[in-house]
């Protein structure tokens, strides 16, 4: 049943600090609208219980990909498409790239970002993931000032963060030092495309001497939100890769997640798939 | 008769309008002063309806209201039986059954409106599955829950047994599948007591919404007007279903006084509308060690949901389907449609056919193994041909080759060496490759004497301009209606495609050439098009203005002479049975169809045994249907066939809460998209058909029967598993494969 | 009742023309396109981003207009179905779709045809995967999306036979 639209404002700030402002003035009343590719499905089903929002889609600050040495700066009004059309990434971020093509379809990518993406905090998102095996720090900004946090810690519960009523999402950094990693990600979703994620598993190692040396591995769809498996990471780290490793790997994963049954899919089905992910994840490490 | 159209590949006669986006769909159409109409419906599966209130804060008085108290006529749905009501009136039988209707120039403020409607109810006692409508645990049809049953019985079944050397059993389930047009349900309604009632719509069946509204109005027949508009497709789902929208809409109208335009939006079409009836079937077969069948005995049960519709119907074409295109001396098939307190199932293409041939096809796999033959050896044994009769005693008159069609089929796929290389290259691999195919046939038309009792008109009237039009209730739905009729007018008429129009369905304009429906359209109804075309041509050669063989200008110049001089030019044709059908309807047998389609169709698959998800990897679809009218449609209609039985097959989970579908949206009801679906090959054998249009036989339903057994016989041959139950989902993979696995260990 | 806020003022070019409406602003572009500005061609199939049937191309990217506010569209260039073909002269994309049977019902075409148009400028000569993703976002039930892989091979090929003139 479809929301009664004539109650809904869409405001557009004349300025990326108006936005800041207004955000200040009147906290929580206000919510930031970037692609809209969550949140108009939400008012088609009648189930967008806020109703009053700002455009932030023509703010120039929550855009472009920076490029340092060390860090990839994306705004966070970075589309899937850009995402995926972005050399760097390409080449050094694949898991970023996989997760961008995998999100929706094509007119999605156009409009989604990877600022909204987070701040949906939806467990089933695509990026998510990806963002946290490469340790992404995001940047929230307010009229108090700008701050940095790791994104792994963010997300607190389905669909809560930490950003502050007054806050917005500016940009993701992410470090660049992947290049010499392994990585994976595999999102499962019954079809090839236009899927949600039943399980989604983004992972990434640096292996050598023929043992990791350091592991990252997420999961969407397993639990309230998208979940780093520390513990299945620090039980690889250091580790030479034998199937006895990868047996209790697995052990230590279904431990860490809490999937549920729902429409998409079983408990069962989630926890199992996880496990398989993870040993062809582990599998491809030893090849 | 020249046949400068029949064969080839036209152009599509309305496909100029779709592809600029010019054509016109109801929900494209607006009337003046029209009002929208939206439907408040029950929220649990069974109750009371105790009140309704109409909660604060929404300007009532500008609304037209309408309950079951309204209705000017009968409050019934008129279709087969009488038990479904437009509206419920004191006790509703399903969730998301219509209640309330709410009208409004404003469609914001009518879903707020929507909301603001709280009906009190006091629940009744619900059942949903198959099993437990069988066990009466509550009864809530009749006094058994059966909408209809059947018994069709060939030879002595229970003499037989004694001649079987093995007996294999198995069960088979298949669940609800959404038809998922594109297009959503939709009506424009007028209403007033001088002029009646008339509906624009998107629909199948003129005719039937015609004979529904005719008792809810209490009007004469001349005073009910069906309009069809460019329909976004239907296969099924808009066969009964536009009935109630229709009703609803006109009710608003005539309490309004006011256009009233009704479209669903996708959640609510899901939710409300019918669904493919779930099907469990047992069989029990009874062979010579030598693989010969010697008696079949089949169990098909179909959940009906809330109110009988045409579930008695889709029964009948399923119990028909049930025991295969194989010959057998003893067969009996019970079958029954139960009531259950989901939304009535409805016509899904196929009708019943699909469900009860994925049980028999699977099986054919599961004797073969039983027996340890080959699953194409165990069907050569027993593959129906020419002079034996089916199931229901109908002896074959057609020089069906079945072995042929199999050695073809395995030839195009390359079957033999796929299945020598996926045994091979299998074990270890994490993803198994499998091949498995199904043999079957479909009845095209009417069951029995339905065709008889539906005696179906087409007209045909030529212009002065020379123009000739063909009258039809048949419906365009994407499947060529349009195109197909005016190829075989052309070539009757020996004129050109483009001067052939075809008359919009509009029951105050055409006459009923029947419901478009159980892949009649090309064969029955393209017959009777090409008689009237012949006898409207005749009329003009009798009459001294044309010869036989005439230029396009001389048929011109013929036509306007003879309207001038003797009036309007028109022809009629009337359903005629091709000769010597005979049907018993109380024993169940006889000649059940005019003629059948027949095919082998082979899916190769790849299960990953990662995530167990199964993928079709490639498809040949093989099949006889007589003369094929036009290429491109026909193999256009066979892929898209195949598109939507693997969807029933691996994807489409109608996923149940109490008798409520819990995923309906598009992105939780997994329909393949263009990512999914393999290469569909698709190859046609062509022996005409004497009694349809230059031999053509109808194939709208057959490429939904053969792919989902095909697809799972498939999957067994990649994991060694039998699954007997779809959609195989990756969920129900993943269990089979690990009680197996447990097993082992 | 919740109070309805103001409608505003949107500017657009629509299929190469200058329009201005007044619309509620979390509108969708979608109504606003067929209801106020009665370019019926893009349809409404699910309003959740899934089916494609609303495609249109907005600054020449495909977008679902039932997932945009039409006042994100302000001052943006959007192209609609009714603007694919030139007057009567069918893009190559419709002239195939029309000779390979890509069209069944209809309802899908005018958003195959904005999706294989978009693919088209993108990946002038697509590969086959090419072609499954760029319309995977756009359902059809009516022709397992054969025809429609033809079509736009077809496409391609004759437009690639107008670029080379004289081969």
């Amino acid at each position: 049943m479809r929301a009664y639209i004539p109650s809904y404002d869409l405001r557009v700030p004349g300025s990326f600090s108006e936005a800041l402002a207004l955000l200040a003035r009147e906290p929580g009343v206000w919510q930031p609208f970037a692609g809209g590719t969550d949140l108009m499905v939400l008012l088609e089903a009648g189930k967008l219980s806020h109703k009053r929002f700002f455009s932030v889609a023509r703010f120039n600050d929550l855009r472009g990909i920076e490029m340092s040495t060390d860090y990839l700066t994306l705004g966070a009004l970075t589309t899937y498409t850009e995402v995926q059309r972005h050399e760097t990434l390409q080449k050094e971020f694949s898991l970023l790239c996989a997760a961008a093509k995998e999100t929706g379809s094509i007119a999605t990518q156009n409009r989604g970002t990877l600022g909204g993406n987070i701040m949906n905090a939806s467990p089933a998102a695509d990026t998510p993931p990806a963002l946290l095996v490469y340790d992404a720090e995001i940047e929230l900004v307010s009229v108090r000032g700008i701050r940095w946090l790791p994104y792994h810690g963010f997300h607190t519960g389905y669909k809560k963060t930490r950003i502050a009523p007054d806050e917005l999402l500016r940009a993701i950094k992410i470090p660049r030092r992947a290049k010499r990693w392994r990585q994976y990600y595999r999102k499962v979703g019954t079809r090839k495309a236009q899927a949600i994620s039943k399980v989604c598993f983004a992972g990434a190692a640096f292996v050598e001497n023929g043992a990791i040396q350091d592991v990252r591995i997420a999961l969407g769809s397993v639990a309230p939100i998208v979940q780093r498996a520390v513990k299945t990471e620090d039980v690889l780290r250091g580790n030479k890769l034998t199937p006895a490793m990868i047996a209790s790997a697995k052990e230590i994963l279904v431990r860490e997640i809490v999937p549920i049954d729902d429409i998409r899919s079983t408990a069962q089905y989630r926890l199992r798939v996880a496990q398989n992910l993870l040993e062809e994840f582990l599998s491809e490490l030893t090849k | 008769m020249e046949e400068k159209y029949f064969g080839h590949s036209v152009i599509r006669k309305e496909g100029r309008e779709k592809v600029t986006g010019r054509a016109r769909y109801v929900d494209d159409l607006t009337v003046p002063d029209m009002l929208h109409g939206v439907t408040v419906r029950s929220s649990i599966p069974r109750g009371r309806i105790r009140a309704i209130r109409f909660g604060d804060g929404i300007p009532w008085s500008e609304f037209t209201v309408v309950t079951a108290a309204d209705i000017p006529g009968k409050n019934e749905v008129a279709l087969i039986e009488h038990d479904q009501q437009c509206l419920a009136a004191e006790v509703f039988n399903h969730p998301e059954e219509a209640i309330v209707l709410l009208a409004h120039p404003d469609r914001y403020l009518l879903e707020e409106a929507r909301r603001a409607v709280q009906i009190d109810v006091e629940p009744l006692p619900a059942i949903f599955t198959i099993e437990d409508s069988i066990a009466k645990r509550a009864v809530i049809y009749g006094d058994d829950n059966v909408f209809k049953s059947y018994h069709m019985e060939k030879g002595d079944v229970d003499a037989a047994w004694a001649l079987a050397d093995v007996i294999v059993e198995g069960e088979y389930r298949t669940g609800a599948q959404e038809q998922l047009y594109i297009e959503n349900q939709g009506m424009i309604a007028t209403a007033n007591s001088t002029d009646g009632v008339t509906v624009w719509g998107s629909l199948q069946c003129p005719y039937y919404v015609h004979k529904a509204l005719v008792p809810i109005f209490n009007l004469p027949a001349d005073k009910i007007r069906v309009i069809q508009t460019e329909t976004g497709g239907g296969f099924g789902g808009k066969e009964e279903y536009p009935s109630i929208i229709a009703a609803h809409a006109a009710l608003l109208a005539l309490k309004s006084g006011r256009p009233v335009k009704m479209i669903y939006d996708r959640a609510e079409d899901m939710v409300a509308t019918t669904k493919r009836h779930p099907s469990r079937t047992r069989h029990r077969t009874g062979l010579t060690r030598d693989g010969k069948l010697v008696v079949m005995d089949i169990d098909f049960v179909i959940d009906g949901g809330a109110y009988a519709t045409l579930s008695s119907v889709v029964l009948s074409r399923g119990t028909i389907h049930a025991a295969g295109p194989y010959s057998c001396p003893n067969v009996r098939v019970r079958s029954r449609a139960m009531a259950t307190n989901a939304p009535p199932h409805g016509a899904f293409r196929g009708f019943g056919a699909p469900q009860s041939i994925f049980a028999i096809e699977r099986h054919m796999d599961q004797i073969a193994r039983a027996i340890n033959l080959s699953p194409e050896e165990i069907r050569r044994r027993n593959f129906i041909s020419k002079g034996q009769t089916t199931s229901t005693g109908q002896l074959i008159h057609e020089d069906i080759n079945f072995n042929a069609l199999l050695d073809r089929a395995f030839r195009e796929s390359d079957y033999q060496a796929k299945r020598e290389r996926f045994a091979r290259e299998n074990p270890g691999a994490p993803i198994k490759r499998g091949i498995g195919f199904a043999a079957f046939m479909h009845g095209a038309g009417f069951t029995g004497s339905g065709e008889v009792y539906l005696a179906s008109v087409v007209e045909v009237e030529a212009t002065a301009q020379g123009i000739v039009r063909v009258l039809a209730a048949s419906t365009e739905i994407g499947q060529g209606t349009n195109t197909v009729f005016s190829q075989i007018a052309a070539d009757a008429l020996g004129i050109s495609y483009d001067r052939i129009e075809i008359a919009q369905p509009d029951t105050g304009a055409v006459p009923n050439s029947g419901p478009t429906v159980a892949s009649r359209t090309s064969m029955v109804v393209g017959n009777l098009v090409e008689t009237a075309a012949r006898d409207l041509k005749h009329k003009l050669v009798d009459s001294g203005l044309l010869c036989d063989q005439c230029t396009e200008d001389e048929f011109v110049r013929a036509c306007r002479r003879y309207i001038e001089t003797r009036g309007p030019l028109r022809s009629r044709s009337v359903y005629e049975p091709p000769p010597g059908l005979l049907w018993d309807d109380k024993k169940y047998s006889g000649d059940a169809y005019g003629t059948y389609a027949w095919a082998v169709y082979v899916a190769e698959v790849a299960v990953d045994t990662v995530t167990f998800e199964a993928r079709v990897t490639d498809f040949v679809a093989l099949q006889e249907v007589g003369k094929v009218i036009h290429p491109v449609l026909a193999a256009g209609q066979i892929e898209g066939g195949v598109a939507q039985a693997i969807g029933m097959a691996l994807y489409e989970n109608v996923v149940w809460r109490d008798g409520r579908m819990a995923n309906g949206q598009m992105t939780n009801y997994i329909m393949p998209t263009a990512a999914d679906v393999p290469p569909i090959r698709v190859f046609f054998e062509e022996q005409p058909y004497p009694f349809g249009p230059h031999g053509a036989k109808g194939i709208g339903e057959l490429p939904m029967d053969g792919p989902a057994p095909a697809i799972v016989n498939a999957i067994e041959n990649a994991i060694g598993i039998s699954i007997c139950e779809i959609p195989a989902t990756p969920e129900v993979l993943m269990e089979a494969m690990t009680e197996k696995a447990g097993a082992i260990a | 009742m919740p109070e309805p806020v103001n409608k505003i003022d949107i500017d657009c070019m629509v299929n190469g023309e200058r329009r201005h409406v007044r619309a509620f602003p979390m509108a969708r572009l979608l109504d606003v396109l067929r209801e106020e500005m009665n370019l019926t061609g893009t349809k409404e199939g699910c309003g959740e981003g899934e089916c494609g049937a609303c495609a249109v191309l907005i600054n020449g990217a495909i977008v679902n207009s039932c997932l945009l506010p039409a006042i994100e569209v302000n001052g943006a260039e959007i192209r609609t179905i009714e603007g694919i073909a030139q007057g009567d002269q069918l893009n190559a994309v419709q002239e195939a779709f029309l000779q390979c049977g890509g069209a069944q019902c209809g309802i899908c075409t005018p958003g195959m045809v904005i999706a294989s148009t978009a693919l088209l400028e993108r990946h002038p000569h697509p590969s086959d995967a090419e072609i499954r993703e760029g319309l995977a976002g756009n359902l059809c039930r009516c022709t397992g999306y054969q025809k429609i892989f033809a079509a736009v091979v077809r496409a391609c090929e004759s437009s690639g036979n107008k670029n080379t003139g004289t081969r």
